[in-house]
């Protein structure tokens, strides 16, 4: 077991030091920065000198590995446009987006799991067919039109609840539900599924005819099974979590990582746009890991293989 | 003569399926007492398991239903009671082993955890006192350093070792009646006879009544005191082991044995049964083994047959044994 | 296994097919079909079908809403943008960029993925290790970034945003792909092959590749409505297919400050977009449940 996590955690390390080399080459690939922060009128002058001011003059492997060195201890260097730390910037935006992304899954997975697992006992009845309407709609509905029209109806119109902002646990209601509302779909499905296959295994009917209470033999002895495939997917839906939460953050203006990242990205920050990857990816991997060792963890059969 | 431990009257399960409504266990009777073996005989989707499961109310919903009869344990009928009263009944009274010793275990949890289960609801121990007595079960089904296994997960053991671990399970209460479904078929050859020795061992230890269901006449005639050969959901004949081995009357059951490859014999081809099991969900009017009995008579494809007697404990259903 | 007498290589077993679609006898899902074929047939004769041109401005005509409502008027059916420009027409040519996105983007994909599976199932050992990380790096990253960087890197088009998602997308049919080929390995035929002295590449494609279709079928349906809702995501952005190209997602941006005066220019495309991944996401269900319940966890 031991020797699993060690390497799970090396090969996590390497991954993260090839992001870090790709991060680099991207981030300088978005065009020279320089013609948005210099006026019109700059002359070559101007540009030479802003250009060395920045170390943006160094060699590229030079930068790169200031880049890292200083990335190690959680120094981005100064934000072009803001003209003060990233790390300071991440420190503010990170929080929001780490909360909001908590919230929604902590609702996604509230609901998932009964209606996931109810869905798959009470198959055929009208539960299971809302559940399997509300996990189609689900992956089929875009979340940034959902996000529009919750803003302009819900926080708008009818004023039940803040389209973000500031007002404490309300705040988090839409722009949480919009975000979660595609892992709820999904870990639905996969949970209906795999309960479905579990519960026609042979082990669940041995468990019945030793005389376990159905109630455990569904929540126990089945969905301890039904998890695994679940837990398969928990890391890509933990990336589309991501994904979605870029545009949600938008449409929102919740002053987030997902904001941070399209605002760096549009003015060509490179420092903002290395860090906030970085970050993202860091976050990713540490995410995977868990999800992996989880795996382990559900699985004895995985613990062994080695 | 002690009333039997479970006797069976007239049981039927039907299974609807959009292909018509298969009759899977169509009328059929048996009793088995305390200390006595019953095999149940018959090819794939003659009845046998379908039976078993009917015994313990476990058919497959919602398509499968028990329409009818009665199954009496110790006098009370299963087929009475409420899911509650069969859910104390199942594991407690009536233990099952079933036939994939891959499969029948929960994969995710230790053996320990799965063999401590039952016995913390059938006796109520907790702590050192529930491992201790799951050592014990471990140690009665003859499993090496028993304590040890316990931590083991089911894919860290032999299919034989499985196989013994459920045997375990369904002894542990002990139970009265013990129902296994193949127990042996995924085994290897010297690995079922020891597990055969050990399922007799563990019923003479607790006087338990057994149902046997096997397609292999080999077995029943080892360990079996009566045997009831099934055809088309129904039991065509049953009887004591020797009267039918001896002088079999359905010619089903003759077939079956003399289907057997006898070392010495001087046959160049082996026996088959011509023609195919019959479709559950269109059996024919009158006897379900007609189309394939080469001394069916018109009265047999008419007329289902009833039950006549051949000798203590023998009974058959077939047209041609019924005295003219 | 007859021995060739013309070159004298043995015949190949067949390898085992799996049950015909329909087997299990399900209706054929004819209504996601329905709405399928009609965008298909929308997208591809969208100019001679539309109504008026989508790039045609009057800005006297701005926001007229849809025909049924008051104010409407038949010559705009689904009313105007905020440019005057005919919603309908503009929704229809919104189908070809959807349409094409996904569709094109899921074969790149697929392809490439569905490559890299066999070859991590069938060689094995170091190739798959590798093969694998690489996989699950890729799957793990955020796509939307990755089209973002490009979108702004190289500017944003069509072709980027095809390739930022192919780019990550390709990892989930790597993955699933070498799972089948994992289990076929297993059954005899392709040991039976081995011996008849073929070679890897032979194996790959006459054996372990129609094996692995249904599976691919299923993944591929499943995946474009995913990624049309991505192209979408982008569009809305700003980092999708650039204007004046009507892309639905823009037009839900464009609309986004009107949803309550003049709903119908963000509503509509929604709609659209709706519509068209639900249909293939229960295309995709359905094809699931007849050719390979195995992937029921998809």
């Amino acid at each position: 077991m031991i020797r699993f996590v060690c390497f799970r955690l090396l090969q996590s390390l390497i991954a993260l030091a090839i992001l870090s080399v790709v991060v680099f080459v991207l981030a300088r690939a978005t065009g020279d920065p320089l013609h948005m922060i210099l006026p019109m009128s700059a002359t070559e002058e101007d540009y030479a000198n802003a250009r060395q001011y920045l170390g943006l003059d160094r060699p590229y492997v030079e930068q790169y590995l200031t880049f890292v060195g200083r990335a190690a201890t959680g120094d981005f260097g100064n934000s072009i446009r803001a003209r003060r730390p990233v790390s300071e910037i991440l420190r503010e935006r990170l929080p929001n987006s780490l909360r909001l992304a908590l919230f929604a899954m902590t609702v996604s997975l509230a609901m998932a799991f009964p209606l996931g697992v109810l869905a798959a006992v009470k198959k055929g009845t009208g539960l299971d067919r809302a559940a399997q309407v509300i996990s189609v709609l689900g992956q089929s509905l875009p979340s940034f039109w959902v996000a529009i029209i919750l803003v302009e109806f819900v926080a708008g119109r009818w004023q039940w609840l803040p389209a973000g902002g500031n007002e404490g646990f309300t705040s988090y209601i839409l722009p949480g539900f919009t975000l979660g509302w595609f892992v709820v779909a999904g870990l639905m499905r996969l949970l209906r599924s795999g309960m479905l296959e579990v519960l026609d295994s042979e082990y669940v009917k041995l468990a019945r005819l030793k005389g376990v209470a159905e109630s455990r033999v569904v929540w126990m002895h089945a969905l301890k099974n039904a998890l695994i495939p679940v837990v398969t997917f928990a890391g890509i839906y933990f990336s589309i979590l991501v994904t979605t939460a870029i545009v949600v953050e938008t449409v929102f203006a919740w002053p987030g990582l997902g904001r941070l990242a399209y605002e760096g990205i549009s003015s060509r920050d490179f420092p903002v746009i290395q860090a906030v990857v970085l970050t993202t990816a860091a976050i990713v991997t540490v995410v995977n890991l868990a999800v992996d060792l989880l795996y382990a963890v559900i699985d004895p059969r995985i613990r062994y293989a080695r | 003569m002690a009333s039997p431990v479970v006797d069976v009257q007239d049981l039927r399960t039907h299974i609807v399926t959009r292909w018509g409504t298969i009759k899977a266990v169509d009328g059929v009777s048996f009793s088995v007492a305390a200390g006595e073996t019953l095999g149940l005989v018959g090819e794939s989707g003659s009845g046998k398991s379908m039976t078993c499961l009917s015994l313990v109310r476990l058919v497959p919903r919602p398509a499968a239903r028990i329409v009818g009869g009665r199954v009496l344990l110790d006098g009370e009928d299963l087929l009475a009671k409420s899911e509650e009263e069969m859910q104390q009944i199942r594991g407690r009274k009536v233990g099952m082993i079933l036939q994939d010793p891959m499969s029948s275990l929960n994969p995710v949890f230790s053996v320990g955890m799965q063999l401590r289960e039952p016995v913390a609801m059938y006796h109520h121990l907790r702590g050192r006192a529930l491992t201790v007595r799951a050592a014990e079960l471990l140690a009665a089904v003859r499993i090496p350093s028993p304590a040890a296994r316990l931590r083991a997960f089911p894919h860290q053991l032999s299919g034989g070792m499985r196989q013994r671990v459920v045997g375990a399970m369904a002894i542990a209460a002990p139970p009265r009646l013990l129902i296994a479904d193949e127990p042996t078929t995924s085994l290897d050859l010297t690995i079922q006879a020891q597990y055969l020795g050990l399922l007799k061992e563990l019923q003479e230890r607790h006087r338990l009544a057994m149902i046997f269901v096997t397609h292999d006449l080999g077995i029943v005639a080892r360990i079996c005191d009566r045997v009831a050969v099934m055809y088309g959901g129904r039991i065509v004949e049953i009887g004591p082991v020797r009267a039918i081995f001896k002088s079999p009357a359905h010619p089903y059951t003759r077939a079956l044995l003399e289907a057997i490859p006898r070392l010495g014999a001087r046959r160049e081809r082996l026996t088959t049964i011509e023609g195919q099991p019959p479709d559950l969900a269109k059996l024919p009017a009158g006897c379900a083994f007609a189309p394939r009995c080469a001394h069916a008579v018109d009265r047999c494809r008419v007329e289902a047959p009833g039950d006549t007697m051949l000798g203590p404990g023998h009974a058959t259903r077939c047209w041609l044994h019924v005295p003219a | 296994m007859a021995a060739d007498p013309v070159d004298g290589t043995l015949a190949l077993p067949e390898a085992p097919t799996r049950p015909a679609a329909g087997a299990r006898g399900r209706r054929l899902p004819l209504l996601p079909i329905g709405i399928i074929a009609t965008f298909i047939v929308v997208a591809a004769l969208a100019p001679l079908l539309s109504p008026a041109s989508p790039y045609e401005q009057s800005l006297r005509h701005r926001f007229t809403p849809p025909a049924w409502e008051d104010g409407g008027a038949w010559a705009h059916p689904l009313g105007t943008d905020r440019l005057g420009r005919d919603m309908l027409a503009r929704i229809m040519y919104g189908a070809r960029v959807s349409l094409a996105a996904g569709v094109l983007t899921v074969l790149l994909a697929s392809a490439f993925g569905a490559a890299v599976g066999l070859v991590a199932g069938y060689y094995g050992g170091r190739v798959d290790a590798v093969l694998m990380r690489m996989t699950d790096a890729t799957m793990s990253f955020p796509v939307i970034l990755l089209a973002l960087i490009l979108a702004v890197t190289v500017g944003p088009s069509f072709f980027n945003v095809v390739l930022a998602i192919a780019v990550i997308l390709w990892a989930r049919y790597a993955r699933v792909i070498r799972g089948e080929v994992l289990t076929l390995m297993e059954l005899d035929f392709i040991a039976q092959a081995r011996i008849a002295g073929a070679g890897a590449g032979r194996i790959i494609t006459r054996h372990l590749a129609p094996n692995t279709l249904n599976t691919l079928v299923v993944l591929v349906t499943l995946q474009i409505g995913y990624v049309i809702i991505v192209e979408a995501s982008l569009s809305f952005l700003g980092a999708g297919i650039p204007p004046p190209t009507p892309a639905w997602g823009s037009m839900i941006a464009e609309g986004r400050d009107f949803v309550t005066s003049a709903w119908w220019v963000s509503l509509l495309p929604g709609l659209a977009i709706l519509l068209v991944v639900l249909a293939f996401n229960l295309l995709g269900d359905w094809l699931r449940d007849t050719l390979d319940p195995k992937l029921r966890q998809l």
